[in-house]
Formats: C-alpha cells, structure tokens, sequence
C-alpha cells in the first residue's frame, strides 16, 4: 500500500528525520491558511500516488498566501498522471545547499533489505544507476546484525565526496530510515531528496512509502484504508474487497482461472490466438461457489466483454465446485455472454456434466478454449 | 531430487490440525510420502490418520526422526513455525503458506542459510519428487508420472499444466518444484539448475518463469556462465501482461523496464534455452 507524501513524513518525524515545516490542505481557503501561517514562499505538491508528478506539474510554487490561494484552486480536483488531486501538501519552500538521495528497500535477489545512499539526489535514481553506478552506495544488511548510523558512516566515507561534518548527520537519517522501515513492514522508504539547507539542517524534502500489504495485518492504523489503492478502477476496488485477484485490461475477451501463473498463460494464448484479453481474474486455489459467482459477475458486467474463457486446473479446487458457481452466476446475469471452458482435474467428471447440463461450451485443453474462444 | 526430497524424507506436517493441514497430510501420505508426525502446539497427543501430534517439531525430530517439514500454518503464525524447524536442525522445510509478510520472510531466510537449511517457498505449492514417490505439496498427483525432466516453476497450476503437457508426451518428471510466488523465496531458479545438474534422475530441465524479478535473466546467466549440461527449456507467462499491475502474485509486477517478458526471454535465448510459445510447445522443445 502506498502511503502520500505527507503520511510518510508524519511517520518519518517520529523516527528523527525532520521535513519542512507545513501541513497538508484540501482546500484553497485551507492552502491559503496554512501559507499564512508559515509566512513564507510556499511549495503546493500535489498528494498523489503516482511517481512523475513534479514533471507531469503537480509541484508549484507561489510567493505569498494570495498566490498559493490561486496555485491551490488550479491544483485542487486536477488529474496528474491519470491520478485525481484531492489534497495538497504546503510546505516552506527550502533554501537547499545540497541534495542527496536515501532509500531502503528489498533486494529480491539477495533476500535482504538494501540501503542505497548517493550524493546525487532529487534526480531520477535509476537514471543514476544506469550513467554513473559508482554514485550510488548500496548496503545489504543482515537482520541479525541490523542497520545503525555506524554502518551508513562507513558507506559514506567509501564515497568520500561529503564533508566529515555531514556524514554524521546524514548516517543517522539513514540509519532511521532503516529502522521505520522495519517498524513498518516498509517495501520501499525514499527520501528523493534529502536535502541540506542553507541554515545546514538535514531534511526530507520529499518522501515516499510503500508498506507491504501482507503485513497490513501489523498496522492496524491503516485499516480505513486498506481498499483504498489510487489505482484500482471501481472494479478492481470491488473485487479486492471480495477477495478476488483481479486486473482490468483493454481487451474483449474476459479471462478467469486459478492461480496466478495459469492466468497469466491463459491471457497470453488468447494473446497468441489474435485476440486481446479484458481482464485478468485468478480465483485462487480451493475457491467455493459463491466466489467463483461472483468472479463471473464482475467480469460479465464489463460492457467490452464480449465472451468469457474459464481455465480451471484442479488440484485442491475442485472442477464441480467451480462449475456450479459458473452455472449459477450466468443464471443470475443480467446480460448472457458466451463462456468457453476448459475443466481439468479434482472432480472433473462431475464438473463436465454439470456444464453439459448447462448447455455451456466445454474443450479439452486450454489451446483450444483459448482459439475457440474468439469464434464464439 | 536427492538434494532436497526424497525416498527418505522424513516428513512432518506442521499445522496437520487444521483443515488444510489435514487434507494435504491425507494426500502425501496417500501418495507415499512417509508422514511421520504432525506439529501444532497445544495438540500434542492427538493423532491425524494415524499420524502423531506434537507440541513442538523438536520432539517431532526426537521420536521420529524427522528430517523435513512442509509448513501449513497462517501467515501470521508461519515465521515462527519456519524459525523453530529452523532451530530443531531440519534440513528442508517447504513453506506452503501464502501472505506472509516479507520482513518475516527475510528473517528466517537468514537463519536458515546460516545454519544450513533448504527453505522452498514462501507462497509455493511445494516439491515432489515423482520416481520415489515422496511429495511435500499440495501438487495433484494424478499428473505426474515417473520420467527425467525436472520441473522449476514459480506458478504452480501452471506447474501442473506443464506437467501434464510432458506426461503426455510420454516422458515424465524426476522432480517439480515450486519456486514460490513471492517476491522474495528461499530456492531459487539457480540453485535448482546446480542441484538438477547433479541429479542422475534428471536428464533435462523446465524452467517455468512470469513477468516481474530477475530471477529468469540470472538464471540464463548462470546457464552461459556454467556451460550447463544439460538441455533447459523455458515457458515465460505473462507476455500479455500491463506493467505496473501486480498480476495476482506479488512477484508478478513489472517495473519500469525490470521484469518484462521481452527481457526474460531474450537472455534466455541468447544462453541457448528455447522459449516456447504455448505449454504445449515445451516437450517437443525438449532435445532428451
């Protein structure tokens, strides 16, 4: 779960690392308030979930509350990158003397959390990576031994082009960053850039979170907004709440089956065949009735389905069970789609007769579902 | 695979009260596996289709003999499942369990390779190795048939597909193995390749990869770099697939240009692994 930029620097205040001072505002009266109050040139970054926004024009800038009031009402209700903009986040604009890049997030290679520091910050990291690797420090820790501000000072003084004064300062913010990530299941803690001001204060200018969504159980703080995700279409976010894997595609050819990789090479045959699937729908593994019903629902309801291809191999989902539930969902339908499937396994018997029943398009294997999909 | 599971396998089930744990302790025992004890604190003295219920896999290890577990326990309460087999000195143990969070995982992956245990997993359907009739899954059985491929997957019903595909091509798999969904898994694809090299059952590999990771691009990297041996063949899932959507497995997300299809089966064939195109390509594909 991505967490805003203004949650992010909350959680990261208590963990000693400082932002600049501001709140976050809803409103261009509330924008207005809060650049009073701060009695500053003001930055207005727009609270979206999506990475870019300061290059798609969601970060401005204005001299005084007035203007702010007027940035604010531009801002306020926009789309940046797809993304609609509820809130802003006012924040003194800083005075920076230099930038720096600091980040924690798991290495899937080496099974480790990696802190990765460099003294090239507020600039796309992965462009760094690929035009100068060497400005990039990268640390894999070991949970036994953990991440302490010792550790970050021995990274920076391998870079060596940092004041002595300020490998200290910038060793503790990232010794911090290591230690609320663990505290909150992080996947990613960035702070693109940390920055040095003028008056010489360490600072995230911006932040970014991303909790690991099987640990949300943990944080209990976040269960208002467990189904909200910025990028989930209105289907999506339902069949989230059901418990369904689902993801909208642009297609025609509505695809449900269980397990993620199964799915996944069911789209791709339809791919293959000429065809462009509308979704991807994995029921998971020992689905019941009701749940593959309302699979069948959601994908039926989208209006650019035009038929429907079920790839079912049981092992401990059985093949009746799933035909009931397909049965009694295209009973329920509003609207009749054709739907091509393709049973194999636990209880594939009983599964094929109640299909036949039905009067429901069945075929041996999923190549030929998937081709025979598209004549249907 | 002799390296991880087999013959001799002496297999607990930890969580084998529980419904899932019931279930899959019927079948591997139904299958051969030899099941030799259950773990789930607190159920100590209970039997499960003949088999003994412990508190601990500690006494597990000490009356039977214990050498393995496959791990069915809820998210919440599986790091610390996998931490005491860990403890008790077990030299596999396949975590079935989907959903736990990845610190928890790193943890005990760290543990486990200091003292020297196999962890296959998180999120996997587990291992069987089909001539000595030894499975630690949750697999169906009725599609594997004793043969010479080894199977390494990181999807399972599209392990079993696969599977299916070459039983029905008449030549069968010596061991399949679910490398696990998640981002982060204790065997990966290069360990596997090193422990199928050396397995005498085996004469050919599939490896059965998805978008998002790496794990393809450094396995065809460890192929060149070895001068593998023995023929390997390659399925990508997941071509058709939108970056930046997470497709159902948490490791199946492509980001930016990490992870996508075209860059899995490009490395892979410039080692020399054919990728096929459907599943039903892979056994033809296959020069055994």
């Amino acid at each position: 779960m991505k967490l805003f930029e203004f949650e992010a620097k909350d959680i990261l205040r208590n963990y000693g690392i400082a932002a600049p001072r501001g709140r976050v505002a809803s409103s261009p009266d509330e924008v207005e308030t809060v650049a009073r109050e701060i009695g500053k040139p003001v930055v207005l970054k727009s609270q979206v979930l999506v990475s870019g926004r300061g290059k798609a024009g969601g970060i401005l800038f204005a001299d005084d509350p007035d203007e702010a009031r007027k940035v604010a009402s531009r801002l306020i209700g926009s789309t940046i990158k797809g993304a609609s903009v509820g809130s802003l986040l006012v924040e003194e604009k800083l005075d920076i003397c230099r930038q720096f890049y600091a980040s924690v997030t798991i290495d899937r290679q080496a099974r480790r959390y990696i802190v990765l520091l460099s003294t090239s910050g507020g600039v796309d990291i992965e462009e760094i990576a690929q035009a100068t690797p060497e400005k990039i420090l990268r640390e894999w820790v070991d949970p036994e031994q953990g991440f302490s501000q010792r550790s970050a000072e021995g990274m920076l003084h391998r870079l060596g082009e940092i004041e002595e004064a300020d490998i200290g300062r910038l060793a503790a913010v990232a010794a911090n960053l290591y230690q609320a990530a663990l505290d909150y299941d992080a996947e990613l803690v960035e702070l693109n850039p940390a920055v040095k001001t003028a008056t010489g204060e360490f600072m995230a200018a911006d932040a970014r979170m991303i909790i690991d969504d099987n640990a949300l159980f943990r944080h209990p703080e976040f269960e208002g907004r467990k189904s909200y995700r910025a990028e989930d279409t209105p289907r999506e976010a339902e069949a989230r709440r059901d418990g369904l894997s689902y993801v909208e595609l642009d297609g025609d050819i509505g695809i449900i089956g269980n397990g993620a990789g199964l799915v996944m090479a069911t789209m791709d045959l339809v791919h293959h065949f000429g065809g462009r699937p509308a979704n991807f729908l994995d029921i998971g593994g020992g689905a019941r009735t009701e749940l593959i019903k309302k699979g069948l629902l959601l994908v039926m309801a989208k209006p650019e389905v035009r038929a429907v291809l079920v790839n079912i191999l049981g092992g401990i989902t059985r093949c009746d069970i799933v035909a009931e539930g397909l049965v009694e969902g295209l009973a329920e339908s509003a609207v009749k789609k054709p739907i091509a499937v393709r049973l194999m396994g636990t209880n594939e018997a009983e599964g094929m007769a109640i299909l036949r029943r039905a009067g429901l398009n069945i075929y041996p294997d999923m190549e030929t579902a998937a081709r025979e999909v598209l004549k249907l | 695979m002799r390296s991880i599971v087999d013959g001799q396998s002496r297999v607990i089930v930890q969580g084998i009260t529980g419904n899932e744990g019931r279930f899959h302790a019927e079948a591997m025992l139904r299958f051969g596996t030899k099941v030799v004890a259950g773990v789930t604190p607190g159920k100590g003295g209970q039997e499960v289709y003949g088999v003994p219920v412990y508190n601990t896999v500690a006494e597990a290890v000490a009356q039977d003999g214990a050498n393995t577990s496959i791990v069915l326990v809820p998210a919440r309460f599986a790091a610390g499942a996998v931490n005491e087999a860990i403890e008790a000195g077990l030299r596999t143990v396949v975590v079935i369990t989907e959903l736990i969070p990845q610190r928890d995982t790193i943890g005990f992956i760290s543990r486990a390779e200091k003292k020297g245990t196999i962890i296959v997993g998180p999120n996997t359907p587990g291992i069987i190795n089909v001539p000595e009739r030894t499975k630690v899954g949750i697999m169906p059985s009725h599609v594997f048939k004793p043969g010479c491929v080894g199977i390494a997957s990181r999807s399972g019903t599209l392990a079993y597909e696969i599977a299916w595909h070459i039983t029905d091509a008449g030549l069968g798999q010596s061991t399949c193995v679910g490398i696990g969904g998640d981002p982060v898994v204790g065997l990966d694809f290069i360990k596997l390749l090193d422990m199928f090299r050396e397995d005498e059952q085996t004469k050919g590999v599939v490896l059965v990869g998805e978008v998002g990771g790496k794990a393809e691009e450094l396995a065809a990297q460890y192929i060149i770099e070895t001068k593998y041996p023995k023929p390997v063949v390659a399925y990508i899932a997941g071509r058709s697939a939108p970056p930046e959507k997470r497709m159902g497995h948490a490791g199946a997300i492509v980001m930016g240009n990490v992870g996508t299809a075209q860059s899995k089966v490009e490395a892979l064939e410039a080692a020399g692994v054919p990728v096929a195109d459907k599943p039903s390509d892979i056994a033809r594909l296959l020069r055994i």
